[in-house]
């Protein structure tokens, strides 16, 4: 029987539609804003574990390619993580530029990154075969398209070039043995991988038995935190990245977004709050008398408070459930605008639905719009029945 | 005129109220018994207070001064709740203008005051169905109201009003909106139902209807100025 004394929401068909719509709408926006505040962790913390690295070595101090530092006789470090017995695996990677020397025109200039070819620690091979041999390479596709590039091309590489003097040094020929997606380097970037040794080689004796970072897989039964400290404890040039260490880092570099986040959701909840308050307000207005007919008849105040508030969490919950959906295709309108965001890797997420950011959605429409049938329940319920009667009558 | 144990019985009642900053006595002094049984109109100019004094009786109104028992029960002091449980249960409401739930159908309205006193389903569902087909519109029980013609609406009104058998049927203006050969079905049907032992009180500007009743009460200025059986036309 109660559901069917939900009188105005069927009556007021394009009224109803607008109200869900609006609750939608801001249901969207504060969807997207709770997204954005954990989604940037979440997407950070996948992105690092994409592969089942859950430490990052650096030289002491800095964040993974924060800058040109390097940690030197990389081989010792080496040496001592494989004497680690909390470590599974240990990949060395150094970060350069090379440059792709062309018969006509500017070289290309590509983020070069000397890799373990066995353990794909950084990209996700599309095409092609890993750098196995010592002059193979893998290239991204912006860097196929920039140089004309096809799997099997020699091309002719150098590790310095002098625009000015035309002169180049650390000169290779390597071929282009696949095509690669690559985890932590920004689209925009051209990006090429080849063997570590190979690449040192090319960077000369300044570079050799130096890398950028090592990324360490710690066995199953052992806790990172622990293990990072014990690396961190035995070699002290060195600094043990964990992934919460690196999202506290994020957190404290991108804190400004989650402020926003707050900021427009708190507002987005307050325009649903509002217009489901209007709504059910103008609602019991036009409908005093009917609420007075039923308080006549002997219909309680406290089943009259429920109808009202069930009307505004009906319109609430119809409007949640659409925002939850116009917000993940704003989501992924966002993420494709903001794909192109200086210095991020191209895996990199700022909106990311997962299941918990729908239902903190839902629970907090849900709960502004019973808080805002209160208001309008609560007074109309409280309204004395013979005089609510009499100005009907009267009406 | 009353019987010796009356059902409703009010002495000195007095209701006052505010309205545009000016204060109307709708009620000046009334005394009055209604005994089971009776058929009861209430005449009178408008504003002389007879849609208050039947406010009164129902409990959804109280008096400013002086006492009003409905079986026993001084319902002039009773706190909201405690009348809202009275009105659910001793009285009937009929109004001018139907007032049905338009979301739900003749039986669901007559449903409504017993679904709110705890009847189980099948049980309110089979008296919905006596009491539509006592007020003779049991075929259009699925109907919901904007289908239903102004005097099946009002039909199906007082079917809801004797959802709970109350104790006395209240009834303000009830053929007010219809036309006259519809008021005078209605009317039939309120005689039929005093005959059947209902006590109605009616509020009404309708000759027809005071006509019809057994005792007719003229209202002035808030107070009672005539009493007695209905003249002849």
């Amino acid at each position: 029987m109660t559901g069917g004394l939900l009188l105005p929401l069927g009556r007021h068909r394009l009224r109803t539609a607008l109200a869900v719509a609006g609750v939608a709408v801001a249901g969207a926006l504060l969807l997207d804003m709770v997204m954005l505040s954990t989604g940037m962790r979440s997407s950070f913390r996948t992105l690092l574990l994409v592969r089942g690295y859950q430490l990052r070595v650096t030289p002491k101090g800095t964040l993974p390619f924060d800058n040109d530092a390097t940690i030197p006789r990389a081989s010792d470090v080496l040496r001592a993580l494989a004497a680690n017995p909390a470590i599974e695996a240990a990949t060395p990677v150094l970060g350069a530029q090379l440059h792709l020397l062309r018969a006509i025109g500017p070289p290309i200039t590509a983020f070069a990154l000397g890799v373990d070819p066995t353990a794909e620690g950084d990209y996700a091979l599309e095409a092609g075969r890993d750098p196995a041999l010592p002059d193979r390479m893998i290239v991204n596709a912006l860097f196929a398209r920039l140089g004309g590039t096809r799997i099997g091309d020699t091309l002719d590489m150098a590790a310095g070039f002098d625009p000015e003097m035309r002169t180049v040094s650390g000169r290779r020929r390597l071929v282009v043995a696949g095509r690669g997606r690559f985890l932590y380097t920004p689209s925009d970037q051209p990006v090429v991988a080849l063997p570590l040794a190979t690449l040192q080689a090319m960077e000369g004796a300044g570079r050799t038995d130096r890398v950028s970072l090592v990324m360490v897989r710690v066995r199953p039964s052992v806790d990172p935190e622990r293990a990072a400290a014990s690396i961190e404890a035995a070699l002290p040039r060195v600094s043990a990245i964990s992934i919460p260490s690196a999202l506290r880092q994020v957190d404290e570099r991108m804190g400004y977004f989650r402020q926003l986040a707050l900021v427009l959701g708190a507002i987005s909840l307050i325009v649903a709050f509002l217009l489901v308050t209007t709504l059910v307000t103008v609602s019991v207005q036009e409908h005093a008398g009917e609420i007075a007919v039923l308080r006549a008849i002997g219909v309680s105040r406290r089943h009259v408070i429920r109808l009202i508030a069930l009307e505004s969490l009906v319109l609430t919950a119809c409007g949640a459930l659409a925002g939850v959906g116009l917000g993940c295709v704003t989501a992924h309108y966002f993420n494709a605008i903001l794909s192109d965001f200086p210095n991020l890797p191209a895996g990199f997420r700022f909106f990311v639905f997962e299941p918990a950011a729908g239902w903190t959605t839902v629970a907090l429409l849900i709960g502004a719009g019973v808080l805002a049938g209160v208001y309008p329940a609560w007074s109309a319920a409280a309204r004395p029945v013979a005089s609510a009667l009499r100005r009907e009558a009267v009406a | 005129m009353t019987a010796s144990v009356p059902l409703l019985s009010m002495r000195g009642v007095r209701r006052s109220y505010r309205m545009g900053g000016e204060t109307i006595h709708a009620l000046n002094g009334v005394d009055l018994d209604v005994a089971e049984g009776e058929f009861l109109a209430v005449v009178g100019p408008s504003g002389s207070g007879k849609s208050t004094l039947l406010n009164v009786w129902g409990a959804i109104d109280r008096p400013t001064h002086g006492s009003v028992s409905l079986r026993g029960r001084d319902v002039g002091t009773m706190g909201d709740s405690e009348a809202t449980a009275f009105r659910l249960r001793h009285v009937g409401f009929v109004f001018q203008r139907f007032y049905l739930m338009p979301a739900l159908s003749a039986r669901e309205n007559v449903e409504l005051p017993m679904a709110e006193a705890g009847m189980a389903a099948p049980r309110r569902r089979e008296r919905a169905r006596e009491l539509l087909s006592y007020v003779g519109i049991v075929a259009r029980e699925a109907h919901r109201p904007a289908q239903l013609s102004g005097g099946e609406q009002q039909r199906v009104a007082i079917a809801r009003a004797l959802a709970n058998r109350p104790a006395l049927l209240l009834a303000d203006e009830p053929t007010g909106e219809l036309d006259a050969a519809t008021g005078a079905d209605i009317i039939g049907l309120f005689g039929r139902l005093n005959a059947d032992g209902t006590t109605i009180a009616v509020v009404t500007h309708d000759e027809t209807l005071a006509r019809a009743a057994r005792r007719v009460v003229h209202m002035r200025d808030g107070r009672i100025v005539g009493d007695g059986a209905p003249h002849a036309p």
